[in-house]
């Protein structure tokens, strides 16, 4: 009876969740093109803006987008952070950049990850392009491509960054 | 024209890392009864309880609502459970803050928790989805680039987080419920935290908490007979815009714009830094503090790191317009009640209560809270007097 007990304060009980990913229209084209290793994005046909990855609709303007625009493998780095801790059952060792790309002809960026680069040297209005996994190992995933890395073509202003063309800062 | 509303009761509890000794529904609780003590009621003379949190996915508890009916002493009553992910404590406010102000409630107990020791919150905000690649990097993550974007802007000084990081946990030294208690901090200590996500360190990030924050507020009727001085409701107001959309300002978003712009002009307020004694921001990285301090109109565009220089916003170098006086979500992040805690510091100041951290004299002040990816917003002004 006067036997102390541990006092149960927390037990572990780990919650799984595996979810089914209905893709819909938007994702499911852009994840098709993305498999045969192209960059697709969707225009506003009222704003005119485009999307990547395509959602199905712009979220200034509340409409569909429907017109399929294929993008550039070059980008624009919109801004970044150098991350010092690691990622949870991923071989990339910190530091390690991750950056907000917008691809040419797109308006919109996205995060992805930055390699091959000077961390130290990476800065807002960098050119970088998309280096793709080896084509055999293409899937419905964003992570066909591998990571961005720099390339040697002038910054962008500041004020085009998000504006490019799909033929890049020349025009 | 809505009614009258006032804070009457107030209750918090001591936020810290773990909260071994309580269940989530102990901690719900034990803030809910503090505040029924502070504002001289019982159980009955509750109508309706508002409980808010951040996403359920942070503890694992689906629907956390339906399992605190008890514990919040609902049986009987209506209950209503909000969501509006970081801003959700704010937000729960205002949707108690409506129920009286609509005349529904004569009186309503409004809660918001995290527990942070239970959940982990990283992981939570970093789920995979096939279109786009998986960085598990979490709030930090998501927003060091926006950041650094307004240090660029701006052209600010590499240290004015370091100071804002300082000045909170300095003003948190004055608030015995805050939970990082650090009255020696240095901004070298601050400049020599390690590296999170440059240029986020350590010591301009906000903690880890377990805690939770509870509000009585009743119509004018009741709150002219209330116990303690009440915190006169004067303005609120919320707004919110979609996480990305092509030419959106993630630095100065539009929807914290039109939300400062509808709640200031509620309470008469034309120019915040002048007309308002204090603010309680909802500031989780520091430099939130020069780029809120411009998007809530203190400060012209790109100047608002100059007032947290000039130490404008701190109590302890007498600033004209103190923020976070209690110490901040800087000191203190029970995520779903950090916005509450805002809410309820700000009307902790005005009923002239706010212990140690009190802003003498402070008859208006502001609650803020944000959300998502500085999607949500909401805020509400208190002041000492009936408008």
């Amino acid at each position: 009876m006067s036997e102390e007990q541990e006092v149960v304060t927390v037990v572990k009980a780990p919650v799984y969740l595996k979810y089914n990913f209905t893709a819909g229209a938007a994702p499911a084209r852009f994840l098709a093109q993305i498999k045969k290793g192209v960059l697709t994005g969707q225009r506003c046909p009222k704003c005119s803006a485009v999307y990547v990855p395509p959602r199905g609709s712009c979220g200034g303007c509340g409409v569909a987008t429907e017109e399929e625009v294929v993008l550039s493998n070059k980008a624009t780095v919109q801004s970044f952070t150098i991350v010092y801790i690691p990622i949870p059952n991923n071989p990339i060792e910190p530091p390690y950049i991750i950056a907000n790309v917008v691809p040419d002809g797109a308006n919109i960026s996205f995060i992805h990850l930055m390699s091959e680069c000077v961390n130290e040297d990476v800065h807002i209005g960098a050119r970088v392009e998309a280096v793709w996994k080896p084509k055999e190992e293409w899937d419905f995933a964003m992570d066909n491509i591998r990571y961005y890395r720099p390339i040697d073509e002038p910054n962008v202003p500041v004020d085009q960054i998000g504006k490019l063309p799909v033929t890049g800062l020349e025009g | 024209m809505a009614n009258l509303a006032a804070v009457v009761g107030i209750g918090q509890t001591k936020y810290m890392t773990k909260r071994l000794d309580v269940s989530i529904a102990g901690l719900v609780r034990e803030a809910a009864v503090n505040a029924l003590q502070d504002a001289d009621l019982t159980w009955d003379d509750i109508d309706a309880v508002i409980l808010g949190k951040a996403p359920d996915m942070f503890e694992g508890v689906i629907m956390p609502e339906a399992y605190l009916t008890d514990a919040l002493g609902c049986n009987g009553k209506p209950m209503l459970r909000v969501h509006t992910a970081g801003s959700v404590g704010g937000s729960t406010a205002l949707v108690a803050a409506s129920h009286v102000q609509s005349g529904m409630f004569k009186r309503v107990l409004t809660v918001a928790f995290e527990k942070q020791s239970e959940s982990n919150a990283m992981w939570a905000l970093s789920n995979p989805q096939p279109f786009s690649t998986h960085l598990n990097a979490g709030a930090g993550g998501y927003f060091a680039p926006i950041i650094r974007e307004y240090m660029r802007r701006s052209n600010a000084p590499y240290n004015v987080g370091i100071k804002v990081a300082v000045k909170d946990r300095l003003h948190g030294a004055r608030n015995p419920l805050a939970h990082l208690q650090k009255p020696d901090i240095t901004m070298q200590e601050v400049e020599d935290s390690f590296m999170l996500w440059d240029p986020i360190r350590f010591l301009e990030a906000c903690p880890s908490s377990d805690g939770a924050c509870a509000m009585i507020i009743a119509n004018e009727e009741l709150a002219d007979k209330s116990a303690k001085k009440p915190a006169w409701i004067r303005g609120v107001a919320m707004r919110s815009e979609p996480t990305m959309f092509a030419g959106r300002d993630e630095v100065n978003p539009q929807a914290g714009r039109d939300c400062a712009a509808d709640v200031y002009k509620q309470a008469g307020i034309t120019d915040p830094r002048k007309d308002l004694d204090c603010a309680e921001v909802y500031v989780p990285f520091s430099w939130y503090e020069p780029m809120w301090l411009e998007n809530l109109g203190f400060a012209p565009e790109g100047e608002g790191w100059k007032l947290t220089m000039e130490g404008a916003t701190s109590l302890d170098e007498g600033g004209d317009i103190p923020w976070n006086c209690s110490g901040g979500v800087l000191s203190s992040n029970a995520i779903g009640a950090s916005g509450m805690i805002r809410f309820a510091e700000a009307a902790r100041q005005v009923r002239g209560d706010a212990g140690a951290h009190q802003v003498e004299g402070a008859k208006l002040a502001l609650g803020h809270a944000y959300g998502g990816g500085a999607q949500f917003f909401a805020m509400w002004v208190v002041g000492s007097e009936k408008p």
